[in-house]
């Protein structure tokens, strides 16, 4: 991109909050050398719990370090940001913010079939942070009273009401709508959840007359126009908003908050997947883009095809106050085979409830982050596993069941950025993404993918100079050989040329993983040759071809341990190859 | 950097407010005493409701109907009361399936709330009413030993304190629960047994006090209905110092256990509370503070957990951790001297 046009924007630049469920972060982008950059970031712990109850004191902590980092003076004597920037470099030209802090919203979803409107109602939860905490649809045998019952004792936040398509069925929604309407005339107005109505839109008038006096309520366009058609995107802005609105009466201070970003504050889920969406448009449309943010509050899934954003938020698997719906899953076994060392499943749930407690608390020894990076490998495959029920049947992949082809995978979270290096990262993102093809992975070490898709919305120069920039890590372009032959059997050959004209030939054998040292940022120029009818993203089995990759901060590399890893049940031999794999990715 | 707080007092004022989370009745009226176990304030959060259909029931129109309804909203009934009719020749009526109170009436239908014992919210510690919440609770107000811990089962109660652990890494054992504890609140140790618990609700124990439990005992702990409070959390850990003095010290004493679960969205934590006489000046205890030395902490996780110790200084920078995690740190003097660096993010303040 050019440089920047300041006659578009009168000042430059940018403070960006984040309030996350654990520390709040106040990041400063400006203008250097005319293209802008992220300066620095300040951290404080998020008061959106008691003693403070309030996250205005977390946000000015945040300002504050941001401060005596950056020496620069951003609140003014009267304790207010100072905007616009002036003279003396004091203050700042533009704010946005972002939240994730706070319990799930809880949501009812209505809707009439199962597999259709209350499917379409439900994905549409999963793109704030929300949850599921029962569904009404015409097939659940509930009587009225039930349905009335459910809603009075569930409490819910938020209804999102699905079903009928365009001038479809009628009577169905309607008789679902009077235990809506019924049950928040019987609750106290303080109480009253939230409606969205996305359903047959000639019912729009009725849903209005029966709530207009009584609750809050959005009307958004038909989440299942046709039993064909699923639109989801039309709604989720409505969700945002939603969910502004909710938390503000939830959580003192973030109505504060909002006014300050001129109503724009969003959940970090959306701001992060606005920036993959934008990233998709930017990249190869043959694959999309996919976005994995591991926080405490939620794992974050975003994919986004030809400009087209998939986005699943699951409190279920966050790494904080959710982490324990880890282990209430039946799939318990299936992260500890990632754990290199003997643990007895018991301690495994009393680490995870421990941490339930204390979900700011840090792992010291090396035993207590393996358990975090196994958990954070289950967090992230059950995030996948359950967004991909919403991706396009059309969308490219190697075999099925196998990850869509993404290019790159973009990851942020603590437990990914605060790693003890980049190649725990990366290994945590191989293992819990099980990529194919060839594909970048790409970490936000200062968690900025939110603030920037934020920061989107009024300075798109800032979002596009900023991922340009070095704040984002190219961690490794990775290739992925696949093929059905036993271990130690060749799959690949392959030569690379280095831009200085050197060349080097290496086969790779099934089983193993391989780091070839391309300088970061250099370009090589890789011919690959499949051996045994391996597959290698170039079109289909047996086929090869030559890639242009960009070195990452470990190079390139080539995954050739299958798909999925097979991991050996003997923990010795479990954990040499882990030992094995974290030394060829640098420790 | 902001520290969060635990409490381990052995003397202060404390403040709860008990609250419902829909609208209710106050049963309590300011300046009065209250026990652990009275009720503050109640209502019926889970409602069961009925729909008649009075029009299909006496066979008529739907206006008429209405007209032949006999009760309005509001009202009170009980099984078997006629709420419409008669009607026809056969003095057609619709009478009440249950009793209850009509919710609304109207197109020929009645809405019907059946009776059912309501929600109550306990004051959770003996003390005095200072205000009241309209239609929500109160506040009470109490002066005495409190401690406060990480998890609970939903329950309240008080009874005697019988003190059952000798050693801060002391384990509850199912030979420990004589017949004699009958009706009071037992201090054991770690509990990873459910035999345990199940022998603590069949005595049946007023409540228990455990230094840990195993994470694998939850759902039988969630069940049992006495309330537990976990004070450290899950696995083998031992007492902190702090808690295990104080608590040993009131042996048959009175003591009121809160084992509501841990909230801090809602200022909701499991706390035990000795009410003590006093005469003296008695200040709240601290809710807020930020890390400076000096200050007497509690170790949050591995290693050292639960310990106690003093946050002997703050390290400037990051400090590397043998996990190659870096992090914020401070030097920690424990009670047994040893002198250990910790992540500040691994600490909390205790007092």
């Amino acid at each position: 991109m050019d440089k920047l046009d300041s006659s578009n924007y009168t000042g430059s630049s940018l403070l960006a909050v984040d309030v996350g469920e654990i520390n709040t972060r106040a990041a400063l982008f400006d203008v250097v050398e005319g293209r802008y950059r992220f300066l620095a970031v300040g951290t404080a712990r998020t008061t959106a719990t008691a003693p403070f109850n309030h996250i205005g004191e977390g946000i000015s902590r945040a300002i504050n370090d941001l401060e005596q980092i950056t020496d620069r003076d951003l609140i003014g004597d009267d304790d207010r940001l100072i905007i616009p920037s002036k003279l003396d470099g004091t203050g700042i030209d533009m704010f946005t913010a972002t939240i994730s802090a706070g319990p799930p919203l809880r949501v009812i979803a209505v809707g009439l079939l199962e597999d259709i409107s209350l499917a379409s109602a439900q994905r549409l939860t999963s793109t704030i942070y929300a949850e599921v905490v029962e569904t009404l649809g015409l097939n659940d045998r509930k009587t009225p009273e039930e349905r009335l019952d459910t809603i009075l004792k569930l409490r819910p936040d938020l209804i999102v009401i699905a079903g009928g398509t365009d001038s479809g069925a009628s009577n169905s929604v309607n008789r679902l709508l009077e235990s809506v309407g019924l049950a928040c005339s019987l609750m106290s107005a303080d109480l009253r959840p939230e409606v969205l109505f996305a359903g047959n839109q000639a019912l729009n008038s009725t849903v209005e007359n029966r709530l207009s006096n009584l609750t809050k309520h959005y009307f958004a366009p038909n989440v299942r126009p046709s039993l064909e058609v699923e639109q989801i995107s039309p709604a989720q802005h409505h969700m945002v908003d939603i969910f502004r609105s909710i938390r503000a009466s939830q959580i003192p201070g973030v109505s504060d908050l909002d006014e300050w970003t001129g109503m724009r504050l969003m959940p970090t889920s959306s701001a992060f997947g606005r920036m993959i969406q934008f990233l998709s448009k930017v990249y190869d449309p043959s694959k999309g883009v996919l976005g994995i943010d591991v926080g405490a509050s939620a794992t974050t899934i975003a994919a986004a095809f030809d400009g087209e954003l998939n986005l699943g938020v699951y409190p279920q698997y966050g790494l904080g106050r959710g982490i324990t719906g880890l282990v209430e899953d039946p799939s318990m076994n299936e992260f500890l085979r990632w754990i290199p060392m003997e643990v007895d499943p018991d301690y495994i749930r009393d680490y995870i409830y421990n941490k339930e407690i204390y979900p700011a608390s840090l792992p010291v020894s090396p035993e207590d982050l393996a358990i975090e990076q196994s958990l954070a490998r289950q967090a992230i495959r059950k995030a996948i596993s359950t967004a991909e029920s919403g991706f396009s049947k059309k969308i490219y992949r190697s075999a099925r069941g196998m990850l869509p082809w993404f290019e790159p995978i973009v990851a942020t979270g603590s437990v990914l950025t605060r790693a003890p290096s980049v190649g725990h990262s990366l290994l945590t993102l191989l293992d819990a993404t099980q990529p194919t093809s060839i594909t970048t992975f790409v970490l936000d070490q200062h968690n900025l993918a939110a603030p920037i898709g934020a920061a989107a919305a009024i300075n798109p120069y800032l979002s596009v100079q900023v991922l340009e920039s070095s704040a984002f890590l190219n961690l490794a372009t990775v290739i992925t050989p696949m093929a059905s032959v036993r271990a130690g059997t060749p799959i690949l050959r392959l030569k690379v040329v280095y831009e200085s004209g050197d060349e080097t030939s290496l086969e790779i054998k099934q089983g193993t993983l391989e780091a070839l040292p391309i300088p970061m940022g250099e370009a090589a120029k890789i011919r690959l040759q499949p051996l045994h009818r391996s597959d290698v993203g170039m079109g289909g089995s047996g086929r090869g071809g030559s890639v242009r990759v960009v070195g990452g901060i470990l190079g390139v590399i080539i995954d050739a341990r299958g798909r999925p890893t097979p991991l050996p049940k003997d923990l010795g031999r479990r954990r040499d190859l882990y030992k094995k794999w974290l030394w060829t990715l640098g420790g | 950097m902001l520290a969060p707080v635990v409490h381990v007092l052995p003397m202060t004022r404390i403040r709860r407010h008990r609250v419902l989370p829909v609208t209710g009745r106050v049963l309590v009226r300011k300046s009065q005493m209250v026990s652990a176990v009275d009720v503050i304030c109640e209502t019926n959060q889970n409602p069961q409701h009925v729909i008649l259909d009075i029009a299909r029931g006496l066979g008529v129109g739907v206006s008429e109907a209405d007209q032949l309804i006999q009760k309005a909203a509001g009202d009170v009934f009980s099984e078997g009361d006629v709420l419409a009719g008669p009607v026809g020749w056969g003095k057609r009526v619709v009478r009440a399936p249950c009793s209850g109170k009509i919710i609304l009436s109207g197109q020929g239908k009645l809405l019907l709330e059946e009776e059912s014992p309501p929600d109550k919210v306990l004051a959770g510690l003996p003390g005095e009413v200072i205000s009241l919440i309209p239609g929500r609770g109160a506040v009470v107000e109490s002066i005495g030993a409190l401690v406060q811990g990480v998890w609970g089962n939903g329950e309240i109660n008080f009874g005697l304190l019988r003190v059952l652990i000798k050693k801060v890494e002391d384990i509850l054992s199912l030979e420990q629960l004589d017949m004699d504890l009958r009706g009071s609140v037992v201090f054991g140790g770690y509990c990873g047994d459910e035999q345990v618990l199940r022998a603590a609700a069949d005595l049946p124990l007023q409540g228990l006090i455990l230094s840990s439990m195993a994470a694998s005992l939850i759902p039988l702990a969630r069940e049992v209905p006495l309330p537990i409070i976990v004070v450290e959390g899950f696995g083998l850990l031992p007492i902190n110092s702090a808690a295990f003095n104080l608590l040993i010290t009131s042996d048959r004493r009175e003591i009121a256990i809160k084992a509501e679960p841990l909230d801090p969205y809602i200022d909701q934590r499991p706390e035990i509370f000795i009410s003590l006489p006093v005469n003296q000046m008695v200040h709240e205890p601290k809710d807020a503070t930020i890390f400076s030395p000096g200050q007497r902490v509690r170790v949050t996780r591995a290693p050292h957990q639960s310990q106690v110790g003093t946050l002997m200084s703050l390290k400037p920078g990051y400090e590397v951790f043998p996990s190659g995690i870096k992090a914020k740190s401070g030097e920690v003097e424990l009670e047994n001297s040893i002198r250990v660096k910790l992540p500040l993010a691994n600490l909390e303040v205790l007092e």
